[in-house]
């Protein structure tokens, strides 16, 4: 069985922060990660490797520093790693994203494909389901469990207040939530092997069939026209020297002043 | 001349940090408090294949560099330096000398389960009477056909009662001194092979450290490691190695205490402002990253040293001396800047003080480093 | 593609077991004021298998008209057969937005369907609104990076203009009673190539508490409050103040709580009249899902917490201890008040 996992090198965003001057984001010294939806994607697919044994291969598209991305899944233990960086591809939106790794992705043996359910920088979960349907693949999202019988996969879909235990023929695309699983670590050899013993294999737009119009900037039908930080809300007050009763008789008065109670 | 880390070096430190953050610090106070050795933090090392790291993948290791397992010892220690030790003693004392000095017997018969964590390793040198001074062993083994018998005892042993086999010395010509002593693997099934008292200590209180009783302990011949007689020298060498990995636990419990003293001058306020905005805090700060930053350099040294030369004794005395001196005082401070809090332990400071006592002490004192630094400086 | 030809802001319905979800109420709001902005209509697009019944209910909170796909394929949702309904529906009507809830429906459902109609997507949108440079676009507001930025998007060249929309941040509009709107009933043949994802079963989570979003008070824990047992303080508290527990992440993390009661970036937007932060202190995830509430009272042992800058009220000092006495005074009070 031949899995394919994309993942996104993404900035850790917990550890964004706000310049308190200008408002405007730190991105400087954020260290970058794979995305947590991702990464238990990998996970799923390096058990699967385990129970059953998988040719598990990692696909990552973004500039040509995502290959430590790349590394860090082989040292976790995935069999190969493609890269899919290229100028061309800067500046797509989730629509050229997912119709550039759709063109990577016929380019390399699939029976199973996983992505994340959503990038922590973008949170859009627009990729997954898009690269199925450039690929006109079923796509199951929200995958809380991913079990594979010959050529079947059943998942336990998520949804709000329900699953769906879903049956569908290989080959499809699951999307990962992060609750599906802890991944584990890498392995101090792995890494070694990952950078001494390892490839990353590159594709760039002249290896891809599409047409110019469809990728990068051109090919993205939504266009970013401002950012801007969130106006932080008016202080209101802050008492620090009540003692707890006081402090919960002072809480009850303002319940009443704004006519909760 | 390149003081940047290499790709691998970078990201395997990246591992054991998020490791040593995520699996270890949760147990540190624990353990501590309880006295109780790591199994945790043992079957999650098993696990991730941290048991055997510098050691080449033929035999059973992670096929890595003396440098990246440094660093592992350094992380973990930064959070508890009680999982490091029982680390370092396992991969600097309790296997190393097999990789260095084993036969090839020896070595595809332990080096893999070695490698591997399902054994965990120990080393036994110290007796009670015998400390820095080796040459007055008391422990005997006499050659009785197929196997050595061997009698008396050990003390301070790390990892005793937990570990699978010891390097174990002992005299087989107490006529010669140092130069009848030889060095034996010694399993914990040997018949006659106990184990006795373990201590309290001071600090690394979750660290095994146990008596070793010898009584007509059966040892076969062909567990002899290296020449007989040439036992001074497997001790020597090991502890030059060992003394890197204990500059490693020295300097990273110096900056995980100067780490926990950043984060709490930052919050606490007094006056005021926070304690970072007074300059005697700035400037102790200071001092001390400046000497973290030395002890750390000295230590990175030795570790490639010990991949590159032949002889690294200098080195490694030098980091052991200057990481456990600076272990010791950077943690003094820290706690100093704690005031009160750092005294009681709901920080962690106070462990780490006395964390850090053992690291001038243990696998020669400060004062033996100095006997090794004096010798070469003086030629 | 002529733009011009695509008119009207159309909203997807989401209904599970013949119930429309509350975003779809809100988003039928939305589409009202988004619709009169560009001098066209609010069509709602009713998905389902026997779901004409939901059509009133559709025209009295805002539909000014309905297109309704009724067929046996779609009774259980499956992404294909909606996508391949809903761009049906795309094709014939060719409409200038078209609106989803950013649910587990929508999120799946709405990329699937822009990829195969090619057009621009925006997800989890926050805020809605149409541009007065004259090309009426739709400007669509979201976060990004954690919360961390907004970032406002257009799709200009492409329709229809599509977006998922956080739920609990549009406001639905009071229903009009008796309203009624025409129908039209599309007939589609959903083809048998987009039915190939099985449904074996149908799981439903077992939760006996009110959905968080819907609570008008929420009593919200963080990792102050020290241990789970202790968000039994919180419980008691809630349900004196006719409102619910929710918590930070924190607490979802270490397995305190369940992640559906989690509010913020990765979990829930809430609004309600009242949120009591209890040990939380704020990271700015958090802040995303709660800052528009409508009175904030904080309580935390750390006076430089951040949850106090959003507060209305913050009191330094610990909840644990603060929230029972609390919550005797709400009762000492309910009880007064009763007399």
């Amino acid at each position: 069985m031949n899995i394919v996992v994309c993942i996104k090198q993404v900035p850790n965003t917990n550890e964004v922060k706000l310049d308190p001057k200008t408002g405007t984001l730190i991105r400087e010294g954020v260290p970058s990660i794979i995305n947590p939806d991702d990464k238990a994607g990998l996970e799923a697919a390096l058990r699967l490797k385990d129970a059953q044994g998988a040719h598990v291969t990692v696909l990552s598209m973004g500039p040509p520093q995502a290959d430590a991305a790349l590394r860090e899944a082989l040292a976790m233990g995935a069999d190969e790693a493609v890269l899919v960086t290229d100028r061309a591809f800067g500046g797509a939106d989730t629509w050229a994203t997912a119709h550039t790794i759709a063109a990577a992705l016929k380019k390399l043996p699939f029976d199973l494909i996983i992505t994340g359910r959503q990038a922590i920088d973008g949170d859009t979960a627009q990729v997954g389901p898009q690269i199925a349907e450039n690929l006109n693949l079923p796509n199951i999202s929200y995958a809380e469990d991913i079990k594979v019988e010959g050529d079947y996969v059943t998942v336990k879909r998520q949804f709000e207040d329900r699953y769906h235990i879903v049956k569908v023929k290989m080959p499809c695309l699951i999307t990962a939530l992060s609750e599906l699983n802890e991944p584990r670590y890498m392995t101090p050899g792995g890494i070694f092997d990952a950078y001494r013993a390892k490839e990353v294999k590159v594709i760039t737009r002249q290896d891809l069939d599409v047409q110019d119009g469809d990728i990068g900037l051109k090919g993205s039908p939504t266009r970013v026209v401002q950012t801007f930080t969130k106006s932080p809300k008016a202080a209101g007050t802050l008492v620090n020297n009540l003692n707890p009763q006081e402090a919960a008789e002072y809480m009850l008065e303002k319940l009443r002043e704004k006519f909760i109670i | 001349m390149d003081f940047t880390l290499s790709k691998e070096h970078q990201m395997a430190r990246t591992l054991f940090k998020e490791f040593a953050e995520k699996e270890i610090k949760p147990y540190a106070q624990e353990i501590d408090e309880e006295e109780r050795f790591p199994a945790e933090a043992l079957e999650k090392m098993r696990k991730y294949k941290f048991m055997g790291i510098p050691y080449a993948k033929e035999l059973g290791g992670a096929g890595c560099d003396t440098l990246t397992y440094e660093m592992c010892i350094e992380e973990i220690c930064k959070v508890c330096a009680t999982t490091g030790t029982m680390l370092s003693a396992h991969t600097s004392l309790g296997t190393w000398p097999i990789v260095k000095y084993g036969t090839p017997e020896q070595k595809a018969k332990y080096l893999p389960k070695l490698c591997t964590g399902e054994y965990l390793g120990a080393f036994a040198l110290t007796e009670p009477n015998a400390g820095t001074d080796s040459s007055a062993q008391q422990t005997k083994a006499v050659l009785d056909g197929d196997h050595y018998v061997i009698n008396g005892s050990k003390i301070f042993i790390t990892n005793g009662g937990y570990a699978d086999t010891y390097i174990v010395f002992a005299m087989t010509d107490k006529s010669k001194g140092n130069h009848g002593i030889s060095a034996f693997i010694v399993e914990k099934t040997f018949p006659g092979f106990s184990v006795g008292k373990k201590e309290k200590k001071m600090g690394i209180r979750g660290s095994s450290t146990c008596e070793l009783i010898f009584n007509n302990c059966i040892v076969p011949k062909e567990n002899l490691l290296g020449q007989e007689g040439k036992g001074f020298v497997v001790a020597m060498t090991t502890l030059d190695n060992g003394r890197v990995g204990i500059a490693a636990q020295a300097l990273g419990i110096a900056e995980g205490a100067l780490d926990e003293t950043v984060k709490y001058v930052n919050e606490r306020k007094q006056f005021g402002r926070p304690l970072s905005k007074f300059q005697n805090t700035q400037f102790e700060i200071a001092d001390m990253a400046t000497k973290v930053k030395a002890a750390q350099l000295l230590m990175y040294r030795a570790a490639v040293a010990e991949d590159t030369q032949k002889v690294y004794s200098e080195e490694a005395a030098m980091a052991k001396l200057y990481c456990a001196s600076t272990a010791m005082d950077v943690t003094t401070r820290c706690l100093q800047l704690h005031g009160g809090y750092g005294y009681t332990r709901e920080y962690p400071i106070e462990r780490m003080m006395r964390d850090a006592k053992i690291t001038e002490i243990y696998e020669g004192t400060s004062e033996v480093q100095k006997m090794v630094i004096a010798k070469y400086a003086l030629k | 593609m002529d733009i011009q030809e695509y008119k009207g802001v159309y909203v997807f319905i989401q209904q599970v077991d013949n119930q429309v979800a509350g975003v779809s109420h809100e988003l039928l709001g939305k589409a009202k004021e988004l619709a009169a902005k560009m001098e066209t209509e609010v069509t709602a697009i009713l998905l389902g298998s026997g779901v004409s019944a939901l059509c009133a209910d559709l025209a009295s909170y805002g539909a000014d008209k309905i297109v309704m796909v009724d067929n046996k394929d779609l009774e259980l949702y499956s992404t294909k057969p909606y996508a391949y309904a809903m761009c049906s529906v795309i094709e014939k009507y060719k409409p200038a937005v078209v609106l989803y809830g950013a649910t587990a429906i929508g999120r799946d459902l709405a990329p699937r369907v822009a990829a195969r109609v090619r057009t621009g997507l925006t997800a989890d949108c926050t805020k809605l609104d149409v541009a007065d440079d004259g090309t009426k676009n739709l400007r669509m507001t979201r976060p990004a990076f954690g919360g961390n930025i907004m970032a406002t998007i257009v799709c200009p060249e492409y329709r229809p203009q599509m977006a998922t929309v956080r739920p609990g941040v549009m406001q639905k509009i009071k229903p009009v009673a008796d309203a009624k709107v025409p129908v039209d009933n599309l007939a589609v043949a959903i083809p048998a190539s987009e039915k190939d994802v099985e449904i074996l079963d149908v799981v439903k989570k077992e939760s006996h508490k009110m959905d968080i979003q819907d609570a008008k008070i929420l009593v919200s824990g963080g990792r102050g409050m020290g241990c789970p047992e202790n968000f039994g303080i919180l419980e008691d508290c809630a349900k004196t103040l006719g409102g619910t527990v929710s918590s930070s992440r924190a607490c979802v993390d270490a397995g305190w709580v369940e992640k559906d009661i989690q509010v913020g970036q990765t979990g829930k937007t809430v609004r309600p009249n009242l949120y009591l932060a209890c040990g939380i202190s704020g990271a700015i995830q958090h802040l995303a899902g709660m800052e528009e509430s409508d009175v904030i009272i904080a309580v935390n042992k750390d006076e430089g917490a951040p949850i106090f800058e959003v507060a209305d009220f913050g009191v330094v000092g610990d909840a644990t201890k603060i929230i029972p006495l609390f919550t005797e005074e709400v009762k000492k009070a309910l009880a007064e008040r009763k007399k």
